[in-house]
């Protein structure tokens, strides 16, 4: 009783309450963000489990199983077989290299104009520039969609790729970014003779050459993922992208209902992105604090 | 002098001519054209002739009821999943910002969602939440397991279908909230947090008096965007409920345009120019309405 109230015993007792508290504060931050990352892992995982499932043995689960002790590789024959999955895949990877080497070339020339050199109406062609920024994708796709219709591009690689090349907000990113360069290198390279287009790529380029990849790795994922524009334009498989080669699968599948075959798809069309994240997590979650928006 | 700059002028527009032509073709005429299809009444897509000039297009998408399905799916959806999202994505900041271990990998599962393939993950979805006649879905078994009565949330009630897309929306949102938050929250100056301590400010009261003032041009700048995005959804609905989203109910405002535009109830770009500008005057009303709110509050803060 009297060694209770000696201060010093309670100053640690209270001390030892704090402490306690800590822990059960960290703990509790543990749990919830144990529980946010289960809940992103998970469908990913479900999504390789069932694609190793056969499909006999995934029918026969009333009750779906957590693991499965004979994996098979079956599903990826079907999904590869039965549907021209590789030229889904093939299309996209050629929309998305070419989609992003156009808008890389057509952004960078204006960037630098803007960012460069001089011209009568400059600032005014800007401001213009810039107010497009607000136009959603949904107003201009209409007219756009008759406008390949008409010249006859549905289902074609240039019907799919010259629209969606136009973005003004990469232009006001690496003009922003090109500004940043100090007047004096571009006198210098004046007075040795370079030209302009040999200031841009030999000087400009290599200095600003994080914008370009983080401009780069933001178009890849977009022209990866992008499903409204390819739906709207190809009806033929042959120029399909994976987004409308999964809604197809969906749709019209494997002549059965086949899960396990549909989720080795989805495994395929996912990974290329995933490992491209893997890779340069850091280079392009700065990259999407920087100029990213979705949702 | 002079033809030194009259010659760099002219080179600035040779810069300029890709970009120029790929918006004037793709973005400015495309804007102009979408407001004259919206008032050409009975356009047809076969001849491209109309039989006059008018309102009835906008009328017709007034009182469409797949359209005011579309309208009404996507305000709950807004609703929903503007706050829930910004609020869980807060949270998560909160508690990634307080620990040290581990915070990195946390950090890289988190934004995972962000470079999936909506329509790929969205089966995923749908293969976990629905129930067929010979499959509970693994969630009907959790429920089950729970207690409760087994539903099936891809062609079933109403509001199960709805709730699988708000639980879907927030999943693909929470990526991007939580990295613009992290790096809020990292870049609030460390100085007033030890001033605060040793002012022996509670932890409430440290949050509420220095963080939340600290990143709230950050969480205005989010439910912005979050609006905005939140009322363009349509491929999360496609992902989960297939193509033919008036007949399952579940269509969107973007997705009754493109509805309009293409596909079996397709050939009435009007009719899909006067809906996507209604949305575009909602999203706008909306917008400005945030911004005026944001500036209150953010004078009383400041206050």
């Amino acid at each position: 009783m009297k060694k209770r109230d000696d201060p010093a015993t309670l100053a640690t007792a209270l001390e030892k309450k704090t402490r306690a508290a800590d822990v059960v504060r960290k703990s509790l931050i543990y749990l919830l963000l144990t529980v946010w990352a289960l809940a992103v892992i998970f469908p990913f995982y479900w999504m390789i489990l069932t694609s190793f499932k056969s499909y006999s043995a995934y029918s026969d689960e009333l009750v779906p199983k957590f693991f499965t002790l004979t994996p098979t590789g079956e599903n990826y024959g079907t999904a590869f077989s039965a549907v021209p999955l590789a030229k889904y895949f093939l299309n996209t990877l050629l929309f998305t290299v070419a989609t992003t080497l156009i808008m890389l070339a057509v952004s960078i020339l204006a960037a630098f104009a803007f960012a460069r050199l001089e011209f009568k109406g400059k600032d005014l062609l800007f401001t213009l520039f810039l107010s497009l920024m607000m136009i959603p994708n949904e107003l201009v796709i209409i007219t756009n969609y008759q406008t390949v219709t008409n010249l006859g591009m549905r289902n074609t690689f240039s019907g799919l790729i010259l629209p969606s090349v136009a973005s003004v907000f990469y232009i006001y990113l690496l003009r922003e970014n090109f500004r940043q360069i100090p007047d004096e290198l571009y006198k210098a390279a004046k007075v040795d003779g370079t030209s302009d287009f040999g200031y841009l790529v030999k000087v400009m380029l290599p200095i600003c050459s994080p914008t370009v990849v983080t401009i780069t790795i933001l178009k890849v994922i977009e022209c990866w993922n992008s499903y409204v524009w390819p739906r709207l334009i190809t009806d033929d498989q042959q120029y399909f992208l994976v987004s409308n080669g999964i809604q197809e699968i969906r749709e019209h599948g494997f002549g059965r209902e086949n899960i396990p075959a549909m989720m080795a798809a989805v495994v395929v069309i996912s990974v290329p992105l995933i490992i491209l994240f893997l890779v340069f997590h850091k280079k392009i979650m700065e990259g999407v604090s920087r100029g990213g928006t979705k949702g | 002098m002079k033809t030194k700059l009259r010659k760099s002028g002219f080179k600035a527009w040779l810069y300029l001519l890709p970009a120029i032509l790929f918006i004037c073709a793709f973005m400015v005429y495309p804007l102009i054209d979408v407001l004259v299809y919206s008032f050409e009444e009975g356009y047809n897509s076969a001849s491209e002739s109309y039989l006059g000039i008018g309102g009835y297009n906008y009328s017709f998408v007034l009182h469409d009821p797949y359209f005011l399905q579309a309208v009404k799916n996507t305000f709950i959806l807004v609703i929903i999943t503007v706050p829930v999202s910004t609020g869980l994505a807060l949270l998560i900041s909160l508690g990634l910002s307080s620990i040290t271990k581990l915070k990195e990998l946390y950090q890289t599962v988190f934004f995972l969602p962000y470079v999936t393939n909506t329509l790929a993950v969205g089966l995923v979805f749908m293969v976990l939440f629905r129930k067929t006649d010979y499959a509970e879905g693994l969630v009907n078994l959790l429920i089950t397991k729970l207690g409760g009565q087994p539903v099936d949330f891809i062609t079933g009630p109403y509001w199960a279908k709805m709730t699988v897309l708000c639980l879907y929306t927030v999943w693909i949102v929470l990526p991007f909230k939580i990295l613009i938050l992290t790096s809020a929250l990292a870049s609030v100056n460390q100085t007033y947090y030890n001033a605060a301590k040793l002012d022996g400010a509670s932890k409430g009261r440290i949050f509420t008096r220095i963080t939340l003032p600290m990143i709230s041009p950050m969480l205005f700048y989010l439910v912005i965007t979050g609006f905005i995005g939140a009322f363009k959804a349509y491929s999360d609905s496609v992902a989960l409920f297939g193509t033919d989203l008036n007949t399952a109910g579940m269509n969107t405002i973007v997705g009754y345009v493109y509805d309009m535009l293409y596909g079996n109830s397709g050939g009435y770009p009007s009719y899909a120019a006067a809906a996507a500008l209604i949305l575009f005057a909602i999203v706008l009303t909306i917008t400005v309405i945030n911004l005026a709110v944001s500036k209150k509050t953010g004078g009383r803060i400041g206050i």
